[in-house]
């Protein structure tokens, strides 16, 4: 079986990222401070602008955005290639990248949350790419509802700092933090802000979807689950430090879950065994090392978690890019499967080592440096500051025996039997070679892109943390030597990992108590309590529906009309003789629409009904209510006719006791609804509205007919609202009339 | 129930039934009318059809299927609004301007009309879908 060819078109995919990466290039270069550009659309009204916001760390994130985006096209395109759907996917792709710079570069906070949703959406889509298999299916819906989800309580946070802000708009609440962090809203606000950013970023408790995402093809998590869109956690955060930071609780809040996190996800890389399940549990430990430096939100903290941001999306989406090629020519992604694959794979065996290094943050690799940053952004961290340390170096030691895992045990030792084979085409290869070799020559030679890219992100985070200086070789020092003394643990631990993974499997049984389980559990009880209730409100008996509507319909218009109090102020003195007769006529017929034996009966008395309301429309000078009234009744009748012969007897389905029921229900709801009416007529003793209509009706909208240009002007929304509603109305009775069980009658 | 009483009349109905639709669609904005009344009639005009022939005839005769009908309407009802929101205003804000007749009168145009004709399409539409498929699921049934 060779290999399919891939498609050549698919590739100009690339070319949208490719022209943002020279867009923010040239933004990166041209752009001091932060600029502002507003585009003429929203509604100022409710403050909601589309408005972006250009300054060092949204250039940081759109620039890796893009960059990553050009590199997973192209690997994309020769991965997938012979798959079917490939423009949907890669079409999903572009959408994902789109919302994500709309997250990156929005001014405006509601404009940022709906980019937000929008990445949760796509990335549903992009998950769920296998949408065949049932577990991929479930991973996407997990990963759409724990980020989503986080993503309407960030909302809630979202508002309540637009409103103690007095705007949404970032420049003004930058400006704002003083009043901020001294608001009584303060804590809610931070508190809800973080959820939806440690949902989305993937920190315990939250962690847990990640590694189940690990069903979407590789380029996806190559791009979504190291790169970009677990970053959006921590760019918020880092967007939001000089709002909402500073503070004990942030310090407290950020560092422990950060820490926490940063420890939880570099033990569980070791222990997998699924290369994309430990390169997906070492982003979690590495977004972790991230929300913890944002927590301790010092200038060193902020440069170290910039540069340490950089690196990590560049050797994270290398070593993701590797699984896949592993994974593609091998046909596993099992480590206990793999090994000696580095005489087959002479090319990909030195992107993933190049990778590797930069997992276990050590040699000549700009994570090194990052790591050395963070080290000493930690020292100066008070009583605290000995335990993160050592949270650090154990991470750097575990995360050391990760890299080995990933790098050393598929190429190295002896082929397994019938394991075959060979380097992918170059557009596999290269990419992650580019990503891989970028983290080190960038180690080396960190300048250009330290002051370019780094350096403006880390002063638009911090004012102080500008003069940002990376340097890989500090002589020989404690740092150097911890990190020295890491990696050689990590290798020991590598060496040594059967041993010690007997020992720790018992503990394996805690993940029946894991936030995964506590989280599946409640989506179950969820799931049965929405069944429950769709049986009981739901029941398929047209009648109960009505019921309930009624119902409902009654409960709230009469308790909002009896706490308001009802005025009536009416007389009859004025009543014309036609009108009064018209009026009887009307009631007489309604009187046989409700006690008619026939059904035939029923219908011609509410024809009557109809035509009466329509002639009374007249009278009060109302031509185009009344026009529609006697077209509506008209197409009534014709569609009565069309349904007749199929409707059985007229029969009585209910009991005595059921019947009563219905009758107060409806004696009620009937009461409750002229006495509604009869009072709105008695408040019209100001018609303000009606005034306005008619003196601005010509002026505004061009039109005479005012109850027109209400319909399509002034309020054309609404109408647009009711049109889409008949339209699903019309389109719901053919879905009834044809969608019926196979052979059954409807 | 074709009889040819009502056929020979509905010969004469239909396009006069239409026509006026058309009529009370454009006359709306100044007169009773506009595009519910509109499509309304239209749909009469239709329903017509299917009582002195059947619905394929009907269907046939309209040319057009009804969905066609829904989705052009509210495109256009979506469309209608997006104009403004190029110049800055709300969405769906009605927009005017004047073609000269004459030397003192203007043929005036806005997008409301596009928004009248995307209600007039989509009930029509509407209420043409919903006649169909009753009326097919009768004549199946006979």
């Amino acid at each position: 079986m060779g290999t399919p060819r891939p498609s050549r078109a698919l590739r100009a995919f690339a070319a949208l990222p490719l022209a943002l990466l020279v867009l923010f290039l040239w933004l990166a270069a041209t752009v001091r401070g932060a600029r502002v550009v507003r585009l003429p659309f929203g509604a100022e009204a409710l403050g909601l602008t589309l408005s972006f916001r250009l300054d060092g760390l949204s250039i940081l994130f759109g620039t890796l955005i893009s960059a990553v985006g050009v590199l997973v096209v192209l690997y994309g395109v020769t991965y997938l290639a012979g798959r079917r759907d490939l423009g949907r996917f890669f079409v999903c792709l572009s959408l994902f990248m789109a919302s994500m710079i709309g997250v990156a570069v929005a001014e405006n906070l509601i404009a940022l949350f709906i980019f937000w949703e929008l990445t949760s959406l796509t990335s549903w889509l992009l998950i769920g790419t296998d949408h065949e298999r049932a577990t991929v299916r479930a991973a996407a819906l997990q990963a759409l509802l724990v980020t989503a989800g986080g993503g309407m309580v960030m909302l809630a946070g979202f508002v309540m700092l637009g409103s103690v802000a007095g705007s949404f708009e970032l420049t003004k609440i930058l400006t704002m933090s003083g009043a901020i962090r001294a608001h009584s809203l303060y804590l809610p606000i931070l508190l809800l802000i973080a959820t939806g950013a440690f949902t989305k970023s993937a920190q315990v408790p939250f962690h847990f979807w990640l590694p189940a995402a690990m069903e979407a093809p590789t380029p996806v998590s190559a791009y979504l689950h190291s790169a970009t869109m677990v970053k959006a956690g921590v760019f918020l955060l880092a967007r939001l430090l000089p709002v909402l930071g500073g503070t004990e609780v942030w310090t407290t809040l950020l560092g422990l879950t950060g820490a926490i996190t940063m420890l939880t996800g570099a033990f569980l890389a070791v222990v997998a065994t699924d290369i994309k399940k430990i390169l997906a549990y070492s982003t979690i430990s590495a977004l972790g090392s991230l929300v913890l430096l944002i927590g301790l939100g010092s200038p060193a903290a902020v440069q170290a978690a910039m540069v340490f941001l950089l690196a990590h999306t560049l050797y994270k989406a290398a070593l993701f890019m590797v699984a896949g090629i592993i994974d593609h020519e091998t046909g596993t992604r099992d480590i206990e499967a793999l090994g000696g694959l580095r005489r087959a794979m002479p090319r990909t065996v030195v992107a993933a080592a190049a990778g590797a290094l930069s997992l276990a943050s050590f040699g000549p690799v700009l994570s090194f440096a990052g790591k050395e940053m963070i080290v000493l952004a930690l020292s100066p961290s008070g009583r605290w500051s000995l335990a993160l340390q050592a949270a650090v170096y154990t991470t750097a030691t575990l995360l050391a025996a990760a890299a080995a895992l990933v790098a050393i045990r598929p190429f190295f030792g002896t082929l397994p039997e019938g394991l075959r084979a060979h380097d992918p085409p170059a557009a596999m290869w290269l990419p992650p070679m580019i990503l891989a070799s970028s983290g080190v020559l960038i180690g080396i030679a960190p300048r250009g892109v330290t002051s370019l890219l780094l350096a403006p992100a880390a002063a638009a985070i911090h004012p102080d943390a500008g003069a940002l200086l990376v340097a890989l070789w500090h002589g020989v020092n404690a740092g150097l030597l911890m990190g020295a003394a890491a990696f050689t643990g990590g290798l020991l631990l590598f060496r040594t990992r059967t041993a010690w993974l007997r020992a720790v499997r018992p503990l394996a049984g805690i993940t029946r108590f894991g936030p995964a389980a506590l989280w599946q559990a409640g989506l179950d009880r969820a799931l049965a309590f929405a069944a429950w209730q769709a049986r009981v409100l739901q029941n398929g008996y047209l009648r109960i529906y009505l019921l309930f509507v009624i119902a409902t319909m009654v409960l709230l218009v009469g308790v909002a009309a009896a706490a308001g109090g009802l005025r009536f102020r009416f007389s009859f003195h004025d009543a014309l003789l036609h009108e009064i007769f018209l009026s009887a006529i009307i009631l007489a017929a309604s009187v046989v629409a409700v006690s008619s034996r026939s059904r035939l009966g029923s219908v011609a008395a509410l024809g009557v009904v109809g035509y009466s309301v329509a002639l009374l429309y007249i009278l009060f000078s109302a031509p185009d209510l009344a026009m529609t009234q006697f077209l509506i009744e008209t197409l009534t009748v014709i569609l009565f006719v069309l349904v007749i012969y199929r409707l059985p007897r007229y029969t009585v389905l209910t009991r005595p006791l059921e019947r009563t029921r219905d009758i107060a229900l409806c004696t009620l709801a009937g009461g409750v609804i002229a006495a509604v009416v009869l009072a709105a007529a008695s408040e019209r003793a100001e018609p303000v509205l009606s005034r306005f209509y008619a003196s601005h009706s010509v002026e505004l909208a061009h039109g005479r007919n005012i109850v027109n240009v209400i319909l399509v002007d002034f309020r054309a929304l609404d109408t647009m609202g009711e049109i889409t509603v008949v339209a699903v109305a019309a389109i719901g009775v053919l879905a009834l009339l044809r969608l019926r069980p196979e052979g059954g009658r409807p | 129930m074709s009889s040819l009483i009502l056929r020979t009349a509905a010969r004469f109905l239909i396009p006069l039934l239409v026509l006026f639709s058309i009529y009370t669609l454009f006359r709306g904005h100044n007169q009773p009318g506009g595009g519910f009344a509109g499509g309304l009639l239209a749909a009469t005009a239709f329903a017509l059809y299917v009582f002195g022939w059947d619905a394929r005839a009907a269907k046939r005769a309209a040319g057009i299927d009804p969905h066609v009908l829904i989705g052009t309407g509210l495109l256009l009802v979506l469309g209608s609004g997006l104009p403004a929101l190029f110049k800055g205003r709300a969405f769906l804000t009605g927009l005017w301007a004047s073609l000269p007749v004459g030397e003192h009168t203007g043929l005036a145009f806005g997008t409301p009309i596009l928004f009248d004709t995307g209600v007039y399409l989509a009930v029509a539409g509407s209420v043409v879908l919903i006649i169909t498929a009753l009326a097919e699921e009768q004549e199946e049934e006979d």
